[in-house]
């Protein structure tokens, strides 16, 4: 709502204060999933939203994540503006029909959108194993009819989730665990509403781009403190949004920069990364100086261990030592 | 069918390891030791070590996150087990994994993973390919309200009757399902009424009494062995923890909790263990002493082992991979620090 003081907020918060001032501002906002009610969900999303709403919005469901994309598909054909909650991202794939062939295909299909959000938890780096952690944003982001986001921050994390909402068709936000009580921000006055398929310059720089996004934005943001502590400037673009992806910010970056570093945490083969890379290709080749890095992790699945799932995820020195050697090119 | 005295003891000691194998864990994740979430079955003890029971060794059993004592009846090690949970390289999923999913194929037991219901296709299959292969096994799994309510379960179940395979499916009623209460989750009054849509056969038995949980579950996989296809028992008791140690369970109620306290399973199995004279009360201490000195050693043992240490070329996910290690060692930029 306009007239909302700035305020300090995780970016656990923020979702939970974006989910409300929608709600409030839009009657036809529920909410369902899993827990959410009474419980306030299991990372605690929707803490408080049961009380403040009512059960009529605020829907506990069995563990039916099937019947639930489902159903608010139909809700959403029938007026309503539903957000669903995944306990955890990985479990979207008992949604998967519903998201990608039912949701993903409807405008064109039908001419009617399907303005529903799902939302929750994704990514690793909280020793949770290959069925709690895992970074599933690429088996979406190539579905036509989709919106893909993954925000970074929690201004962001209001800002998209409200835009989400109030889309026309089916977005997917995926929130990283890492970032809930990590992230922390501003969130500023008003609105705050931040427009689906725009990326963010994080940081300036003129020797290379790291393009990025979810909890490897805060790991590229270190890299680049040390990095120009050795007088390599790097730029870090967050994309926020996967699906439509802001080619603009990527290749005014990199025709900028003229080096280019794809970070992600889903593992390599196919990832979002490869698809910037793609892009960098067509349309920036005249501007780059070295082949396009894609840093990611390995092709297995998440593993359990601290140690194992160290290895996994790209990070700090492995970071450095991709961008000195790009830089160096 | 009755339970032998000799069984009797034995279940009893299954029940009691059980048990306190759960206390090593609390207080191993009290101190910080152990990796990722611990899931408790406290209290429904003897569904799990029970139902388990009623199989023979060549059969298959599949656990859900609160079947630590079949895991423990089927001939698992509690060292491999509080290896598993504390991540070591030598536990049975070398670090890969979490909590009881490993597989033991010499002990006929089998992984799920975490996503609800998929062990029931899973499981059926496992068991045409026994009956395909002139085996008869019997194959056994888990699922809890929330479980039953998954698409897989569904279709799951549906196979298995139209294929008639020997497959039991030990419903857990335990009151909820995370944070959501049974009425919640399904509006069928039972479990077991799920079995009727899909004309399977179903039973309903008093999850905490150990020798009941026995004697069903040795019908409901004599049925299954016979070729009458799959069997849906339900089991009645209660989660007296929250889902994970993380969950204080501020939506149960106080007396609901004091009530299932008092219908304990290792307490009644005790009363009627002294009332049929099978094991009196200085037996038990001494089998309660005995299972102490192996827990006391199976957490030293898996304290001592090590942590994995990640393979620079990330193998293991397919079995014929040098091709494609080769082209990760090319590809895989910066490689490991
Ligand atoms: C498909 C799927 N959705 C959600 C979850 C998250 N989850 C894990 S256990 C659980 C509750 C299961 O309840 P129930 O089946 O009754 O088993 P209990 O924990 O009571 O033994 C939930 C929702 C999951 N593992 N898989
Ligand atoms: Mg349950």
């Amino acid at each position: 709502m306009s007239g909302t003081p700035a305020r300090e907020a995780t970016l656990l918060d923020a979702v939970g204060i974006a989910l409300a001032e929608e709600m409030e501002r839009d009657p036809r906002v529920i909410l369902m999933g899993e827990d959410i009610g009474v419980y306030g969900g299991a990372f605690k999303a929707t803490a408080g939203l049961l009380d403040r709403f009512g059960p009529h919005r605020v829907i506990d469901t069995p563990v039916v994540e099937e019947a639930i994309v489902g159903a608010a598909i139909g809700a959403s054909l029938r007026g309503l503006r539903p957000v669903v909650e995944m306990q955890f991202f990985d479990f979207a794939s008992r949604a998967f029909d519903m998201i990608t062939n039912f949701a993903a295909k409807h405008r064109y299909r039908t001419g009617l959108g399907v303005p529903i959000v799902v939302r929750g938890p994704s990514g690793g780096g909280v020793q949770a194993g290959p069925f709690h952690s895992q970074s599933p944003e690429g088996y979406f982001a190539r579905t036509p009819g989709l919106a893909v986001v993954v925000p970074s921050t929690a201004e962001d994390a209001r800002g998209l989730l409200k835009a989400a909402i109030r889309d026309d068709d089916p977005v997917l936000f995926l929130e990283h665990k890492l970032l809930y009580r990590r992230a922390k921000g501003l969130l500023p006055e008003g609105d705050g509403l931040v427009p689906i398929g725009k990326a963010a310059v994080r940081r300036p720089g003129r020797h290379l781009t790291i393009v990025t996004w979810g909890a490897m934005v805060p790991l590229a943001l270190e890299g680049t403190d040390a990095l120009a502590r050795e007088g390599v400037e790097a730029e870090v673009v967050d994309l926020r949004t996967l699906l439509p992806m802001d080619e603009e910010t990527v290749l005014e970056s990199v025709r900028k920069t003229s080096k280019a570093l794809v970070l992600h945490e889903e593992s390599r083969t196919l990832g979002v990364g490869a698809e910037v890379a793609a892009l960098l290709a067509e349309k920036a080749f005249e501007w780059l100086d070295a082949p396009v890095v894609r840093l990611a992790a390995p092709d297995t699945p998440i593993p359990f261990a601290p140690a194992l799932e160290a290895a996994y995820l790209p990070g700090p020195a492995t970071l450095l030592a991709a961008a000195r050697k790009l830089a160096a090119y | 069918m009755t339970v032998s005295p000799e069984q009797q003891r034995l279940l009893y000691r299954h029940l009691l390891l059980t048990r306190l194998l759960e206390e090593r864990m609390v207080s191993l994740y009290r101190q910080g030791k152990m990796t990722g979430g611990l899931y408790r079955c406290l209290g429904q003890e003897a569904t799990a070590v029970g139902t388990a029971f009623a199989l023979e060794e060549e059969d298959l059993l599949i656990p859900v996150i609160r079947d630590l004592g079949s895991v423990l009846v089927r001939g698992a090690r509690p060292a491999d087990v509080l290896r598993q949970l504390l991540a070591k390289a030598d536990g049975p999923s070398r670090g890969r994994d979490a909590f009881l999913h490993f597989c033991l194929p010499e002990k006929g037991l089998y992984s799920g993973i975490a996503m609800l219901g998929t062990a029931v296709p899973v499981l059926a299959g496992m068991v045409l390919a026994d009956r395909f292969l002139g085996r008869r096994t019997v194959g056994m799994t888990y699922l809890g309200e929330g479980g039953t309510s998954t698409g897989a379960f569904h279709e799951g179940i549906n196979l298995a009757g139209v294929q008639k395979l020997p497959l039991v499916v030990v419903l857990e009623h335990n009151g909820y399902s995370y944070s959501t209460p049974s009425g919640m989750q399904c509006a069928a009054a039972t479990l077991a009424d799920k079995a009727a849509g899909y004309g399977v056969a179903s039973a309903i038995v008093d999850g905490n009494d150990l020798l009941a949980v026995v004697e069903a579950a040795r019908a409901a996989v004599a049925h299954a062995r016979a070729g009458r296809g799959p069997f849906l028992l339900e089991c009645k008791t209660y989660r007296r923890k929250g889902h994970a140690e993380h969950d204080g369970q501020a939506y149960v109620d106080a007396e609901e909790l004091a009530e299932w306290s008092r219908r304990d399973p290792i307490a009644l199995f005790e009363r009627q263990l002294d009332a049929s004279g099978v094991m009196d009360a200085a037996a038990r201490v001494a089998v309660r002493a005995e299972v102490d000195a192996e827990l006391d050693a199976a957490v030293t043992e898996a304290e001592a082992s090590p942590t994995p240490v990640p393979d620079p070329e990330f193998r293991g996910v397919r079995a014929d991979e040098e091709e494609v290690v080769r082209r990760r060692r090319e590809t895989f930029v910066g490689g490991l620090a």
